[in-house]
């Protein structure tokens, strides 16, 4: 399991977000990962997300050298080379939709507040790889609260940046940009929903989705998308970019599920960046614990 | 053409040795590529991936050079490139082969119920596999006895080849579709297309020669 219950976490268990920043410049020139082991920093963050048994790390370059995010090609190499032209400061996030408090909302304001933590969260492409990668960031559903949905809100509807001239392949039509993704809102709420603005304490690189990302650790990489620039309450399941361009092989719920195979291969197995042996894929990719309740009495193989 | 006579000239009797051994040698290079790039962590964050695509890659190469050699053959008379030819065609068998192997081995570590699964339900590994079988028999008959045992039988065997090219890359296609971008296969499509458009006249010949011949032999 990657973290403790959700209810075991207090508010003095995470660092302040302050805090948080001057601690970021003062550890900029130190590696990365010494800081996992890192008693004094780690103490918090590590209470919060101890990495798994069997579970590594993936490095740093593995991590940001090895992505999938079309908008700048559709190498797993394509982003790390082509991602600089991507702006991400200043950043707007269009908020609308079934809410009280919809609005254009400046990054700064979103992560005013926010006690940014570590998760350490294992994510399992749809292709058949799967790395664990340590996050920072928060609780998605904490952000929400926030603009008081309306009870007429049932999904949560994010959208990517859509921009051809930061995003050079968005010149291209492999996708119908921009990005989309959805939750329901109970997947939205969900403790374990992580928006994202670092990794191994730095800042987000450009090519894992800065500076603001969704992170669902027990769903197929693809439903967590990049750079979000529009979250939207809506009463309907939103059509997402995947699932729009081929249904059959991609649903919208597309839960982690080694039982239910993709069209083209199986997914019973993946193979963990930087192992060579193949492991067997957990339910819900490890989570199950925490969140099969959310999908009680529905057929998986029908709500892939 | 000055640069076609020249060609001719090198070519017409025998392959020099110098050709030979520099398309032998760059026939290798794609394998010294693969394994150096293993070694000394070239390859990136997934390295099977990698190799495993571009064994699959070449051999796909492989097969198209082999054929455009065939036309070349053909359009400048050049006499015994039959040898290069094999050696070309050797090659897309030897990458097909590693790649199978690759698939095999690192990808299903030789579970042969998830294999044969693989192979009923998903089309794209089994156009792959078929292409390799295509590919089998006409290495396996590649040398020069094999040629002239089966005498005319030979070239219609080894018209499979076309069979392995369709295979090959509607078996890449059916995988990059899946990741909604086809405009690698694409390419090798277009290539192969007009490789096979090349042929067209000479495959019409041959077929309306022998209906021919047959019109001719049957009852008056």
């Amino acid at each position: 399991m990657l973290i403790k219950k959700p209810q075991q976490l207090t508010e003095n268990a995470v660092t302040d977000w302050g805090l948080y920043q001057r601690r970021r410049e003062f550890l900029r020139g130190m590696a990365g990962v010494a800081l996992l082991g890192a008693g004094w920093f780690g103490q918090p963050a590590l209470a919060v997300s101890p990495r798994p048994a069997g579970d590594t790390t993936n490095s740093w370059e593995d991590i940001t050298g090895y992505n999938n995010f079309y908008e700048f090609g559709t190498g797993k190499g394509d982003p790390a080379r082509n991602a600089q032209t991507l702006q991400t400061s200043p950043w707007d996030v269009v908020v609308d939709g079934q809410c009280a408090r919809p609005g254009k909302y400046p990054l700064e304001d979103l992560l005013k507040g926010m006690s940014i933590e570590e998760r350490i969260y294992r994510l399992r492409c749809v292709e058949g790889w799967s790395m664990v990668i340590p996050w920072q960031g928060f609780e998605l559903g904490r952000l929400l609260k926030r603009f008081e949905p309306t009870s007429q809100a049932r999904y949560v509807r994010f959208e990517t940046l859509l921009d051809p001239k930061q995003m050079p392949a968005q010149q291209g039509d492999v996708l119908d940009w921009p990005y989309v993704e959805g939750l329901r809102m109970d997947e939205a709420m969900h403790p374990l929903t992580l928006l994202a603005t670092g990794l191994y304490d730095k800042t987000l690189p450009n090519q894992n989705g800065a500076p603001l990302r969704l992170v669902v650790p027990w769903k197929y990489g693809f439903k967590s998308l990049k750079s979000i620039v529009r979250i939207s309450f809506v009463e309907e399941e939103p059509e997402t970019t995947w699932n729009r361009l081929s249904p059959e092989e991609y649903g919208f719920y597309s839960n982690v599920n080694p039982e239910v195979p993709h069209p083209r291969w199986s997914q019973a197995r993946e193979r963990r960046i930087g192992e060579f042996n193949k492991r067997n894929t957990l339910m819900f990719n490890g989570y199950a614990d925490q969140v099969a309740s959310l999908y009680a009495g529905m057929d998986l193989s029908l709500y892939f | 053409m000055p640069v076609l006579s020249w060609l001719k000239r090198q070519t017409a009797s025998r392959v020099p040795v110098w050709l030979w051994l520099l398309v032998f040698s760059a026939g290798l290079l794609p394998l010294l590529h693969g394994v150096l790039g293993v070694w000394f962590h070239w390859l990136g964050a997934n390295p099977i991936e990698a190799v495993t695509r571009a064994s699959g890659d070449w051999a796909l190469r492989f097969l198209l050079l082999t054929l455009l050699l065939s036309s070349l053959r053909r359009r400048l008379g050049w006499g015994l490139s039959v040898r290069l030819r094999r050696m070309l065609g050797l090659y897309a068998f030897a990458y097909a082969a590693v790649h199978v192997l690759l698939y095999l081995w690192l990808d299903q570590f030789f579970d042969w119920a998830a294999i044969g699964e693989d192979i009923r339900e998903r089309p794209f590994i089994l156009a792959g596999l078929l292409a390799f079988l295509a590919l089998l028999p006409l290495a396996l008959t590649s040398t020069r006895t094999m040629m002239r045992r089966l005498g005319a039988r030979w070239k219609s065997l080894h018209r499979l080849v076309y069979g392995a090219g369709l295979l090959a890359v509607l078996h890449f296609w059916w995988m990059k579709e899946s990741k909604s971008d086809v405009s690698e296969p694409l390419w090798y499509a277009v290539l192969l297309g007009m490789l096979l458009l090349e042929r067209l006249p000479l495959l019409y010949r041959q077929w309306s020669g022998r209906s021919r011949v047959r019109a001719a032999s049957g009852p008056d």
